[in-house]
């Protein structure tokens, strides 16, 4: 099909809500299989192979069914998840769903009709779900993301329509700025700022680029909107090339994400079939192209100019600022980059209004932010919240607070460069000002839940390894200075500390933020500032006392049984791999240390904490 | 024409022309910010962070090499105590990155390391000494490389690149593992280096110096003699570093319009034969199978009766004269003009033309 038109739009809209419809198309029931990395990760490949198997075993026909994969539904600790949908009556999504549990649901629900209770996640009722609001996610799970007309029969395209055909550059930009929406990469700079910057910005040439690098460990969000809702970044994009007037885009995908690679590059070749990418969009005169390239696996390379370093062809370093990119940026012309959780928001933003997306959201955050939760927290998961949303709620209401009975410790926000704030700051909002006043940063949306098991200046040695490891290398203060406050933070952990170090390393902190050539290097320190703030006893435990509160650093455990604390329960017993612990019933458990490994089995079963 | 601004460094207002560094408008108006990456030569990197400056409503501290001047009434500190801390601090890190033994290091006294510690009085670094413990390059017969002295400050990398355009000096791995790499990470001999010895010149420390020098004294004992390089007639202006009546280096010299620095693996490294052992310094008058050794009026004289006779018996046209492109443009001039106007022959030619 060649370019469409408004009325091609409206159409294939109304023909794709059709094609879904069950009864009037004869199907029996809708079946989805919700298949984003989390979903493969937990089954889902072979939940999907058993659905064909037990539909032939039966000998029901493929074709009265609507089967349909599509993305994360975003209940990443309930995976592999599927949706059960009969003619006349409500959508039903099922949670940890293996081939037997498929089995009986095909069985009792979907011939039988009768919906298996037991087996339900329950979007209406279930906790996880209440207070969260779904604007980038609001397509997750819904739509095929290797169908545009899946996508357009969900009102895609719309957005972009009216920005082609009803307004100015001007107005777009006006519109992004009237919503307040900032960037969702990290820096949560106002998107529409930027793009007036690279609107005014003088020349014929101009790049609109997509940050799909996403890098922080434990982040997510961006994958899932790639993989679950490709098109909506690309309608985002060229929103943002009218805007500024660019007529070529690049994004930028990290290799680690193959479905997310693949996902993209089926819908850039659906879009430029349909001319919603290439010559004369909407007939309208305005062309602009979009080109995937995908990256190789650098941290650094998320950060602007790194990224545009790599796109040219040269090594993903840094440069200093200004020139900014919005006046010289990819091969040195006007350039805007933005996060895809930013882009995604563009479209909604297009079709609903600036006041729609301005209402949700608090003070100077408006709208949604997506957050991956994870770590010790009962739900896992991807969660789309109102921005202001407390971070107590997220951990405690939607996460469901910590599971096996521990305590919460701290949230590590803002990933590697991010920071931990303790139970005493979880009324914060998660707002960026409010964020980086607590000590942490918003960043892309990385949350970690701690709990007391977690010591924190282990914690920040690993955030600092990280950082070390993926500094670009280019500037002193990053590369010497991330080692050496790495250095420290090993002797601290080996027991080795010494009382001066503690001054050392806020002093190196702070002049490294101070004086490093990018945004790595400049929150590189976060992790250790913010747990010197909140939990400075530890590492002062760790110096004078050598001892680890949280018994999580290996030199400093005794491998004792306290025989106070010991409730002889035997599971230490039970877990040493090298039969190190001697136990009988009603007695306490004793380690013998020429045996024991220090593989910290036992510490981890200990409910009581009786091991230290 | 740019705009002229008006700014404030160090407390002192001075005009700055729209677009000049930070770096640029101080130097020229007295005010010293120490540097290290940065060279003249080259783009500026950014890199090494010893010449931040506090940019007042600058939320962090900028390079002054790399921070134009952009509006009225910038106000510039340099040497403020946020500011020298964090200077003293890098440098103390890239002490702390490598094996700086300076009584043993060819570069010490022309090093601007060393001028670093020197000037923030950093007698020795508070942490730990780390070199990266990498192998020698004494792969060829001009460059050793001990990039256990490198402080990444990615000179040779850019005059390699932008200078010379070879592309084979380049940053490889990163973050603590980050180290200059020639060709893929092999030594100098391995790699498609054509030892124009443009790393050398640029490298501000001792991790690239000269081989032939290795022995003859230190840096601080040189004296600097300018001269044209006399590989051809290009005419590069050279700097000899002589100690004790021997030259030790030989660089480009960085004002000359000619090079700018820069010079060919011939006028870099080609001067052994100054002071072999088999360079002939008398001429020699061949006699039957073997040469003795002759004074130069004797020589002349030789040369002169010979040629006269050819000429007198055979005609000018039976003389012919072939120069040399090792002659400046005066000697060949004279070398023309010698062979048409005092033999008389038009047979008068240049090897250049080969
Ligand atoms: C070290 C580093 C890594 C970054 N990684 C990412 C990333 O993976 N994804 C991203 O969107 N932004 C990342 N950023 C932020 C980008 O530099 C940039 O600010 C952002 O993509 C701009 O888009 P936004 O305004 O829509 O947020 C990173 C920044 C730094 C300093
Ligand atoms: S701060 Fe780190 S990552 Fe950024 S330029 Fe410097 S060395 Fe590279
Ligand atoms: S490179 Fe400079 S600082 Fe290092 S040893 Fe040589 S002279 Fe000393
Ligand atoms: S070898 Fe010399 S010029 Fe090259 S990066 Fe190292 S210190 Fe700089």
């Amino acid at each position: 099909m060649g370019r469409i038109s408004l009325e091609d739009l409206n159409r294939i809209r109304e023909e794709a809500r059709r094609r879904r419809e069950l009864a009037s198309n004869g199907k029996k029931a809708g079946i989805t299989v919700h298949k984003g990395t989390c979903g493969i990760a937990s089954g889902a490949e072979e939940v999907w192979r058993k659905l064909f198997e037990l539909l032939k075993e039966k000998e029901e026909p493929e074709d009265a069914y609507r089967i349909m994969s599509t993305g994360c539904v975003g209940f990443c600790g309930m995976e592999p998840i599927i949706t059960v949908d009969l003619p006349g009556g409500e959508p039903v999504r099922y949670r940890r769903v293996d081939p037997a549990k498929l089995g009986q649901i095909l069985e009792k629900h979907v011939l039988g009709g009768e919906v298996q209770e037991d087996l339900v996640l329950d979007e209406e009722t279930d906790p996880y779900f209440k207070g969260q609001k779904f604007v980038v996610l609001r397509n997750r799970g819904r739509i095929d993301p290797e169908s545009i007309d899946d996508y357009i029969a969900c009102d895609g395209y719309q957005g972009l329509y009216k920005a082609l055909t009803r307004m100015e550059p001007e107005e777009i930009v006006e519109e992004i700025l009237k919503s307040g929406i900032r960037g969702r990469g990290g820096a949560g700079f106002p998107t529409g700022m930027k793009w007036k910057f690279c609107m005014k910005a003088k020349g014929d040439t101009k790049f609109v680029l997509c940050n799909a690098d996403e890098g922080d460990p434990g982040a997510y969000m961006d994958r899932s909107v790639l993989e679950s809702d490709p098109h909506s970044v690309l309608e985002g994009m060229v929103i943002a090339a009218k805007a500024i007037g660019a007529g070529q885009g690049y994004i930028y995908c990290r290799a680690e994400y193959p479905i997310a690679v693949a996902t993209l590059e089926k819908a850039i070749a659906a879009a430029r079939e349909y001319g919603l990418l290439g010559d004369d969009i909407f007939g309208t005169g305005f062309s602009f192209n979009v080109d995937l390239y995908v990256g190789a696996g650098a941290f650094v390379c998320g950060e602007e100019t790194a990224l545009m370093a790599s796109v040219e062809g040269r090594r993903g370093n840094p440069r200093p600022r200004p020139p900014f990119p919005a006046n010289e940026g990819l091969w040195n012309k006007p350039t805007i980059l933005n996060n895809v959780e930013t882009l995604s928001n563009i479209p909604n933003i297009l079709r609903e209004g600036a006041d729609w997306y301005h209402a949700i959201g608090h003070e100077k955050s408006r709208g949604t932010k997506v957050f991956a939760l994870t770590g010790a927290v009962k739900n896992v998961g991807l969660v789309e919240v109102p921005m202001g949303t407390s971070l107590r709620d997220i951990v405690f209401n939607i996460g469901g607070g910590i599971p096996n009975k521990r305590k919460f410790k701290a949230v590590q926000m803002g990933g590697p460069s991010g920071g931990c704030l303790p139970e005493d700051q979880l009324d914060t909002p998660t707002d960026y000002e409010a964020i980086t006043k607590a000590g942490a940063i918003m960043g892309s949306g990385g949350m970690i839940v701690m709990d007391d098991t977690t010591c924190m200046v282990d914690m920040a040695r690993f955030f600092m390894e990280f950082c070390q490891e993926e500094s670009c290398g280019k500037c002193t203060p990053c590369r010497e200075g991330t080692k050496q406050i790495l250095n420290i933070l090993e002797r601290i952990t080996r027991g080795e500390g010494k009382p001066e170090d503690l001054d050392t390393l806020e002093e190196l902190s702070r002049i490294i933020k101070d004086s490093a050539l990018c945004g790595l290097g400049q929150t590189a320190p976060n992790p250790v500032l913010s747990t010197l703030r909140y939990f400075r006893h530890e590492y002062e435990a760790h110096i004078n006392e050598k001892i680890c509160p949280a018994h999580a650093c290996v030199a400093l455990v005794k491998f004792e049984v306290d025989t106070d604390k010991c409730t002889k329960c035997g599971l230490c017993y039970r877990a040493c791999p090298v039969g190190a612990i001697t136990w009988e019933k009603k007695q306490p458990a004793k380690i013998d240390k020429a045996v024991c490994v220090k593989c910290m089995s036992c510490i981890g079963a200990c409910r009581f904490d009786a091991i230290s | 024409m740019s705009k002229e601004l008006k700014i404030t460094i160090d407390g002192c207002e001075m005009t700055a022309q729209e677009g000049r560094t930070i770096l640029e408008v101080a130097r020229e108006n007295g005010v010293h910010i120490p540097t290290l990456c940065y060279h003249p030569r080259l783009r500026n990197a950014g890199s090494c962070r010893v010449c931040v400056v506090e940019v007042e409503g600058a939320r962090a501290l900028m390079p002054a090499c790399a921070t134009p001047v952009d509006r009225d009434g910038m106000v510039v500190n340099t040497r403020n105590e946020r500011v020298l801390a964090a200077r003293r601090m890098t440098v103390e890190l890239l002490l702390a990155s490598g094996n700086h033994d300076c009584p043993n290091c060819a570069s010490n006294g022309h090093c601007e390391l060393q001028d670093l510690a020197y000037e923030l009085e950093i007698e020795h670094p508070r942490f730990p000494i780390q070199p990266p413990d990498l192998p020698f390059d004494n792969s060829n017969p001009m460059i050793v490389r001990d990039l256990n002295k490198c402080v990444l400050c990615g000179r040779c990398v850019r005059g390699c690149q932008e200078v010379q355009v070879n592309q084979v000096i380049q940053f490889g791995f990163r973050g603590p593992h980050t180290k200059i790499v020639t060709g893929g990470d092999t030594d100098y001999a391995d790699s498609p280096c054509v030892f124009c010895g443009e790393c050398v010149q640029l490298c501000p420390v001792g991790a690239i110096s000269e081989k032939q020098r290795m022995p003859y004294g230190k840096a601080f004992e040189e004296k600097i003699v300018r001269s044209v390089c006399t590989y051809c007639g290009t005419g590069c202006v050279v700097d000899f570093h002589i100690i004790n009546g021997r030259i030790v280096r030989v660089t480009g010299n960085e004002d000359a319009e000619v090079n700018r620095g820069s010079l060919c693996v011939k006028g870099r490294f080609g001067y052994d034969f100054i002071h072999h052992p088999d360079r002939l310094t008398m001429p020699l008058i061949r006699e039957g199978d073997s040469f003795r050794e002759a004074s130069w009026d004797e020589a002349l004289s030789l040369v002169a009766e010979r040629l006269g006779r050819i000429k007198e018996e055979d005609g000018p046209e039976a003389l012919a004269g072939f120069s040399s492109a090792r002659c400046t443009n005066e000697e060949n001039y004279l070398f023309m003009k010698f062979m048409r106007g005092t033999l008389g022959t038009q047979n008068v030619d240049h090897c250049a033309r080969l």
